[in-house]
Parts: structure tokens; sequence; C-alpha cells
């Protein structure tokens, strides 16, 4: 069993080098302070919460609010100067790269939910949406009942998949769910013909709209089927490094900080197509600026 | 690693109702078996004709075989798979191609997957069959026409019997792979094995028994078929040549 010993041999190396050395202290802001860096998890076409410009420069809504945890924690360990190496992650990996340590905080457009809560630790919300459908306008589509028996799409490893494979088996509606591998392909699909709605996260859903080759084609409708919780990914053993964290986004959020990032990628233009989402403060938003948690919806 | 262990997911039914996540594997299962069956029917096929075409004595047919194979070798496979599945549909004539994506996803996804890993194995295949061609002496050609057997016959008769018995270790090879290659399909949304790995990682939060699972059930494929190969290599193999007794 020669496989076996191998397998065993690499878990046991992780688990060397994951464990805290000392149980109080972080072990997350010890590699960091030791290695002078931080390695930040982001998406890549996650608009506009993470997304790359023209200049492959990882930016957004989430990508701001990460920035201010690096501020924060070069501040807490009194560095000079704190290196950031960014990686990209995917719907499908991201839990994985958190809890193997690859990367020490994933900030893009991650739901908070109880599944994911075993595996990994939540920090403060940053952003609240609400998964509903873009459809052509001249579609005829005006709510989830409209899309019995038709093609849907829906992006891979996400809540909205969740809900709409629910739905179909609850409501017997025959859709043809489709699951692309992330939300450009999705609208891709839904852009071609292949399916008639794109059911997303309404935030992403605008993000998809500012990239499209003709924006006024498409709107978001649907009354939304679940609200939820975007928030960093830390790793579950480290509540010292979580602390730091939350101190930091709640900092954001109380001071009117964050709304101001929530203007410049909300409601104003913004890239690649310099197109403006016009999204207004939600009051479920507005609710969270008040008063910050780290609750999950579900 | 603080890791949360849970064999017992497997048995658990999933979040969407759709039987356990057992099931799911069994489906993801399925369609990788038979996708890659399928695919490799074409594979053989295609290769084979290409394979011949590549060593008969005409230039042109010769030109052709040789652009096949060099066209879908040297394209990578998600590369091809992108074209077949996303941009093939816009290139058709517009009735065809609506109707085409107005096809069941699933068909869709199975067609453009099935096609794609055909054509592409269907290269290396035909590479197989030429050298398995190639590497016969050449007096067993010449003395099979001396017998008055037209070219066609001699294939069928003399070269290609020899030929695939020679080749039957590198198609093991090209059958394993295409197995694992069927995997490309999880891009466009195939709900294939590693597809379903992935999707019991979205729905459960249990990364490593999802993809510890689904390698055991990759390595339980490619097993089945090295032994049930041998068994092929066994039967035919021809006293005096390689293998034989």
């Amino acid at each position: 069993m020669h496989l076996a010993k191998l397998l065993t041999a690499a878990l046991i190396t992780t688990a060397l080098t994951a464990t805290p050395a000392l149980s109080q202290e972080s072990a997350t802001l010890k590699k960091i302070k030791d290695t002078g860096t931080i390695t930040l998890g982001h998406r890549e076409s996650s608009i506009p919460f993470s997304y790359y410009n023209d200049q492959q420069q990882v930016i957004g809504y989430s990508q701001e609010m990460m920035l201010k945890v690096v501020d924060a924690v070069k501040a807490e360990l009194k560095l000079a100067k704190l290196d950031t190496k960014m990686m990209p992650v995917t719907s499908a990996n991201r839990i994985t790269l958190v809890q193997n340590g690859t990367v020490d905080i994933e900030c893009g457009s991650t739901t908070n939910n109880l599944e994911r809560q075993k595996q990994v630790a939540f920090s403060t919300t940053i952003f609240i949406i609400g998964t509903r459908l873009m459809t052509k306008k001249d579609s005829g589509i005006k709510d989830f009942a409209d899309l019995a028996g038709k093609n849907v799409v829906t992006t891979a490893g996400t809540t909205s998949e969740r809900l709409l494979r629910k739905m179909n088996e609850d409501k017997q509606m025959k859709m043809n769910i489709i699951s692309a591998k992330d939300h450009g392909e999705s609208f891709l699909t839904l852009e071609t013909g292949r399916a008639v709605a794109f059911m997303m996260d309404d935030a992403l859903l605008y993000g998809e709209m500012a990239k499209a080759r003709k924006p006024g084609d498409w709107i978001v409708t649907g009354t939304p089927q679940s609200k939820e919780a975007y928030g960093c990914m830390v790793r579950k053993d480290d509540p010292g490094f979580k602390k730091v964290v939350d101190a930091a986004l709640t900092k954001a959020l109380t001071s009117g900080e964050a709304e101001k990032i929530y203007a410049k990628w909300f409601m104003n233009p913004i890239p690649p197509k310099g197109l403006n989402l016009g999204m207004p403060l939600s009051d479920e938003m507005k609710a969270l600026t008040k008063a910050p948690n780290d609750k999950a919806f579900d | 690693m603080a890791y949360n262990w849970n064999w017992e997911v497997f048995l658990q039914p999933s979040a969407t109702g759709e039987g356990t996540y057992l099931s799911w594997l069994l489906e993801g299962l399925k369609w990788t078996v038979t996708l890659s069956l399928s695919a490799w029917v074409i594979a053989l096929i295609i290769g084979s004709i290409i394979g011949v075409l590549r060593t008969v004595p005409n230039r042109w047919l010769g030109l052709l075989a040789a652009t096949y194979v060099e066209v879908f070798r040297n394209v990578p496979l998600l590369v091809q798979l992108f074209i077949w599945y996303f941009v093939l549909p816009e290139l058709l004539p517009r009735g065809m191609g609506e109707a085409f994506k107005q096809m069941n996803p699933l068909a869709q996804q199975f067609v453009s997957a099935l096609v794609c890993l055909g054509f592409f194995t269907a290269a290396r295949v035909a590479e197989q069959v030429r050298s398995g061609i190639n590497s016969l002496p050449r007096g067993q050609k010449n003395a099979g026409l001396a017998m008055g057997f037209t070219l066609p016959q001699v294939y069928r008769h003399v070269l290609l019997p020899m030929a695939y018995r020679i080749i039957v270790p590198p198609l093991t090879s090209e059958f394993l792979n295409i197995f694992k290659n069927s995997a490309v399909a999880t891009t466009i949304g195939l709900i294939e094995l590693s597809r379903q790995a992935q999707q019991l990682v979205d729905f459960t939060a249990q990364p490593y028994e999802a993809f510890i699972a689904v390698t055991l059930l990759y390595v339980l494929i490619n097993v089945t078929v090295m032994f049930l190969m041998r068994l092929v290599e066994q039967k035919v193999r021809v006293p005096g040549f390689i293998g034989g007794k």
C-alpha cells in the first residue's frame, strides 16, 4: 500500500505545518509575521466584488474591503512592510485552499452558510444579496414560476444552484438546469440562447450585465429566493486572526468607509466598460452598517 | 489540519432531495463510462480509417490523413471541446445552430463531449494503427499482392490482422486515457464523475471524502479496463510474435 503511505505522509505534513505551536497565539498571524507575506484569495470574474481589470489587477468591492484587513494586520503586527500575494480561487476550490493554508483570507463573493462553517470561519458580513434571475427583456419571463420546462443556467458550486435544483425537485418544474463553471460562462450560456434565464446573486447579475455586448437587452427580475451574507473566509482554528479581521471590517462598516466603497462600485461607472450598475444601498445593507455581525442567513 | 472527517456523508439524503450523495456519485460514474465507451467506439473506427489512409500509396489521401492527425493531436483537448460546444453552434446555419442549442442541455453537453473525445482520440489511435502497419515487413504486402489480392484485400486479410495484434498494448493506454480525458466534459457542465466530486464538495463541504471516493472509482474503471485488455492480448496473440509463444 504505497499510495496509502504517501497519503498518510502528506496528511501528517499538512497537519504539522498547520497546527499552531502555541494554542493561544494565532498561527496565521505568526506565519504572516515570520514570512512578511499575506496571501489573499480573490475571484477572477465576480464583478463588481473581485475581478481583473484590463491590466490584470484585482479590483472590486470585496477586494477593497480585504485591503482594509491587510492594513489592520500590518498595524497589529507592527510591520514596516507587508507583502501581499494574490491567489485566484474558484467556487469549487476556495474552501480547500483556505483550509490547507494556501490562502490566509478570501474575500470575494462567498456566502456564509452553516455547512461551510463546519470547515472554515467567516468574518463579519461584508455584503448582503438576494438570489434572482436575469433574462432577455423580451423573453416574457417575470418570475421563477415562468421557468417551468425551460433551460435555466446557474453557476456550479453556488447557493443558487442548490436552490434551483431543490425548487425543481420540490415543485416538479421540469427545468433543465445547466451548471456552468463560472459566472462568465453562465452569462455566455444565457447570451448564446442556450438558456432563457440565469439565476444568481443579484449583484453579480448586475455585474454580468455590465460586461454584456448590449447591456440594455437584459433585465434582472423575479422574487429573491434567499438572502445571503457574503463574508471573508479564514481558517477555523484561528480565533486570533478572525478577531483582527472582524475588527477591521466592523470599523470599515460603521465608519462610513464601506458606504463610500459601495458607492464607488455599485452607483458609479466601473471597469471594464464604464457601466453604472445603479444598485442603491438596500435596507439589509443599511442595517448591516449599523450593526455589523457574522451571522449566516440559513 | 482542522478537518472534520465524515465518511457517512455519502449515505445522507442530498440537500436537493435527489437521492443520497452516493447515488450522485453512481450517476456520475454512469456518465463517465457511457461517454468514454461511446467515444472509444468513434475513436477506433475513425482512427483505423485515418491510420490506414496514412499508409496507402496515394499522396493526397496520405496528406489528408496526416492533416487530420496533426490538427486533432496538436490543439489542446480543452480548446477543442470549447470549439465543439460554444463556437460550432454559432458557425452553423442559424436554424441548425438554434435547434442544437434548444436541445436538452444534457444531450448538448454529451454530444459535444462525445464528438470531441472521439475525434481527439482517433488521431492518437490513427498513429498507432499506422505504426502497427509500418512495423510489418514490406514483404508481407508484396507477397499478398503477388498472390493476386487487391490492395484492400491485402489490408483486410494480411496487414490489419497482424497490425492490430501488435498495437494492443499501446491501444490499452489510449483506452485508459479516454476515461481520464472524459473529465474535461466537466468544464461544459456534463455531470460526470469528476463533476460530481465538485458538486459533493459544494453541497457537503467535505472535499477529501468526495475526491478520495472519486479517485477510487477512476482506479476501479481503469483496473477493469487493464484486466480486460490483458485478456484480449492473451486471446489474440500470434505464436512467434510479441508476447506469443
